[in-house]
């Protein structure tokens, strides 16, 4: 093909031919006129130069998109021109390719080791030139396509870990760690675990004790974290006011149910630790085994029965708690699947087996929390934990002066009124479905400067109620509570008894008046049960169960009244409480 | 192919395979092999006899599926688990919302 054949505009023919800029460095002149005459006719613009140092000038002025270079040149040779304005480029791909005559591979092998790209060999020929230069028109654009999208990577990636932190902080606002910091909790857990949906939270209770909530969501990233927000804010909401932790756990799936695709949810684990009367009771939906080591070592295993939060509609969710007895010593261990499946470099698994082994070893007498984290750190060596591995642990019925009940008690802002009566009364229905404690404490907080002892007045109001529900109504004979056996035979029969309840009813009269710098509750319960005769006098030390909640109120109390047949208590509570009453609360959270 | 699935004759039952890991990664593949399905589909079949290993991203695909497939009223079985496999499902209480064979 001539090289005057005036084909069609090969740049018009193909529409994604790009118009470069292309510099030809050559010392020849004709051969310069050729080539440039050759790239001008393929729909180019050419630039050129007479030697090696015009060349790299000419591109340091124009940056041409593409350099054809002559390998032997004066003032500046091709592979040292090459070498320049590859440095001047940079990042830039500009291709370089080598004209030259020469045939020895050594020597050609040497253009493209001073950053050539390729060459073309002399005599010029049309066709090969423009495929050669549509090839690296290609490379070039590809290489440019791929910094572009690295840069952007990398913007990207600055700011996902910009706004991580900062939603980290206000996460932390949010899902604070409450009281994870008290002696009676050891936990483990990652910073950024959040965005790997891992949450723990723990809570005190009003009533003393402590909840705790050990959570493992589907996923990682910020689906997974902004799930943990509403089950924070609800967690820490209703423990403060109260609520048990069946009502919490409804109240978290319901929310999750409602605002998560289907495919996220929350295998946890719900811990709701009584301070008194020495009783754990254990929810765990989705999350590993736990387990309850006994201050002896003996470990009882505490498996998932439900499915995880937010998978199902709240008619099918099942908040049921297995209650078991608890006594000074003993220890709740929960930890996510991330301990389990803690690996080394060869890819093998910290597994079930090691977790059970380090829990049981007793041979001294570390917490078995701090076995299994020993026994983790040998067997993952220097290996660095993943953000998914939370383990936490509960030291149950342990006296914890570090837990600080104070935050409960959060002002409301207004002032409450000091002088109210109030009657509320719950009937058939209502008793099996419905816990009037967080309603009442409600207001029984309002008065101004009560707040402070929200933890009697819970106690004092959740010991008459369920004195009242247990035995007044559902006729439970307390004296089952003596074995640890007949222990959950009292709860399950508690369950059934009030699954078939139809009557009965609670009354509660609640009311309060200023004295002095405080103030006086009168809390009255009465429910509509056959009564019971009142013991003469009420123990604490007395190695039966029964009465002994009456007892409790009683220390806490200025005076109780038993009315009538001893189904109608009246407790009278004087505040702030005189000192040994304080005492007293001490040594029964004790027992 | 990770994932194979295959039509009864009648048309009602699909059933799919899934060979290797169940994770994350299988997230897409497995979505098509259950939409691009029949409309007479009524009864899905998980077959995991090829599976090795399944995490929770897994387990929220199978609520997918359940959804997709009618929610309460939809009828997954998932079958040949391996006790690995089978042992996720239980911890998760999974036996509450399909059939485990």
């Amino acid at each position: 093909m001539a090289e005057h054949d005036a084909g069609p505009d090969p740049v018009r023919q193909n529409p994604t031919t790009t118009r470069l800029r292309i510099l030809v460095a050559e010392d020849n002149d004709t051969d310069r006129m050729i080539l440039q005459k050759l790239v001008r006719r393929l729909g180019h613009d050419v630039i050129t130069a007479r030697d090696g140092m015009e060349a790299v000038e000419r591109y340091q002025a124009e940056r041409p998109e593409m350099v054809l270079l002559d390998v032997l040149m004066p003032a500046l040779d091709g592979n040292e021109a090459a070498r320049q304005i590859k440095k001047l480029a940079g990042e830039t791909l500009v291709p370089v390719i080598f004209l030259t005559s020469l045939s020895d591979p050594e020597e050609l092998a040497r253009c493209l080791a001073s950053g050539g790209d390729d060459f073309l060999s002399k005599p010029y020929n049309r066709v090969i030139i423009e495929a050669k230069i549509r090839a690296f028109e290609r490379m070039r654009q590809m290489h440019q396509t791929l910094t572009v999208q690295r840069d952007l990577i990398r913007a990207r990636n600055e700011q996902l870990i910009s706004e991580q932190q900062v939603a980290r902080r206000v996460f932390d606002n949010v899902a604070h760690r409450g009281c994870l910091g008290a002696r009676s909790i050891r936990y483990h857990c990652s910073p950024l675990s959040v965005f790997n949906g891992d949450i723990l939270f723990a809570c005190p209770r009003p009533a003393g004790g402590v909840n705790l909530l050990i959570g493992d969501f589907t996923g990682h990233g910020l689906p997974a974290a902004i799930g943990a927000m509403p089950v924070a804010e609800i967690f820490y909401g209703m423990t403060g006011k109260g609520f048990s932790a069946g009502d919490i756990l409804r109240e978290i799936n319901q929310k999750l149910t409602a605002i998560l695709t289907t495919d996220l949810f929350c295998c946890a684990a719900f811990v709701e630790a009584e301070s008194w009367p020495g009783r754990v009771r254990i929810w765990n939906g989705g999350l590993p085994d736990g387990y309850l080591i006994r201050r002896d070592g003996r470990r009882m295993t505490l498996p998932s029965e439900h499915l995880p939060l937010g998978v199902v509609s709240p008619e099918r969710f099942c908040a049921d708690m297995t209650a078991y007895d608890a006594k000074e010593g003993d220890t709740v261990v929960f930890a996510t699947d991330g301990v389990m499946e803690a690996s080394t470099a060869q890819g093998e698994a910290f597994g079930e087996q090691r977790l059970m082994a380090a829990l049981d070893d007793t041979t001294d007498d570390t917490a078995p929390f701090d076995r299994v984290i020993e026994a983790l750190r040998a067997f993952m060596g220097g290996r660095e934990w993943a953000d998914d591995l939370t383990i936490v642990s509960l030291d149950l019925m342990r006296p914890d002066d570090t837990i600080d009940y104070a935050p409960l008690a959060a002002s409301s802002g207004l002032p409450g009124p000091p002088e109210w009566d109030c009657q509320y009364t719950l009937t058939g229905e209502s008793l099996r479905q419905f816990n009037p404690l967080p309603l009442l404490l409600h207001i029984c907080l309002e008065v101004p400067g009560l707040q402070a002892h929200s933890g009697d007045i819970y106690i004092i109001l959740s010991e008459l109620y369920t004195n009242a529900l247990e035995h007044g109504i559902l006729t439970l004979p307390s004296d089952w509570k003596r074995s640890a056996s007949g222990f959950g035979q009292y709860y399950a029969e508690r369950e059934k008894r009030l699954r078939t309840l139809s009557g009965g009813e609670i009354a509660f009269r609640l009311h309060h008046r200023r004295l002095g710098a405080g103030g006086e509750l009168v809390i009255e319960c009465q429910d509509s049960g056959d009564g019971f005769a009142a013991p003469a006098e009420l123990s604490l030390d007395q190695t039966e169960y029964a009465g002994r909640g009456l007892a409790l109120i009683h220390r806490l109390c200025q005076r109780l009244e038993h009315i009538g047949k001893g189904n109608h208590v009246a407790a009278i509570y004087r505040w702030p409480p005189d000192q040994g009453a304080q005492h007293d609360r001490n040594t029964a959270s004790g027992h | 192919m990770a994932i194979q699935t295959q039509l009864s004759d009648d048309g009602q039952t699909l059933t799919i395979r899934i060979d290797g890991r169940f994770d994350f990664s299988t997230h897409q593949s497995f979505r098509d092999a259950y939409e691009k399905g029949d409309q007479d589909v009524r009864e899905y079949v998980i077959d995991m006899s090829g599976t090795r290993y399944l995490d929770s991203s897994a387990l929220g695909m199978l609520l997918l599926l359940r959804d997709y497939a009618g929610g309460e009223d939809s009828r997954v079985r998932i079958r040949n688990c391996n006790s690995d496999v089978k042992r996720i499902l239980t911890i998760s209480n999974f036996e509450q919302l399909f059939t485990i064979e």
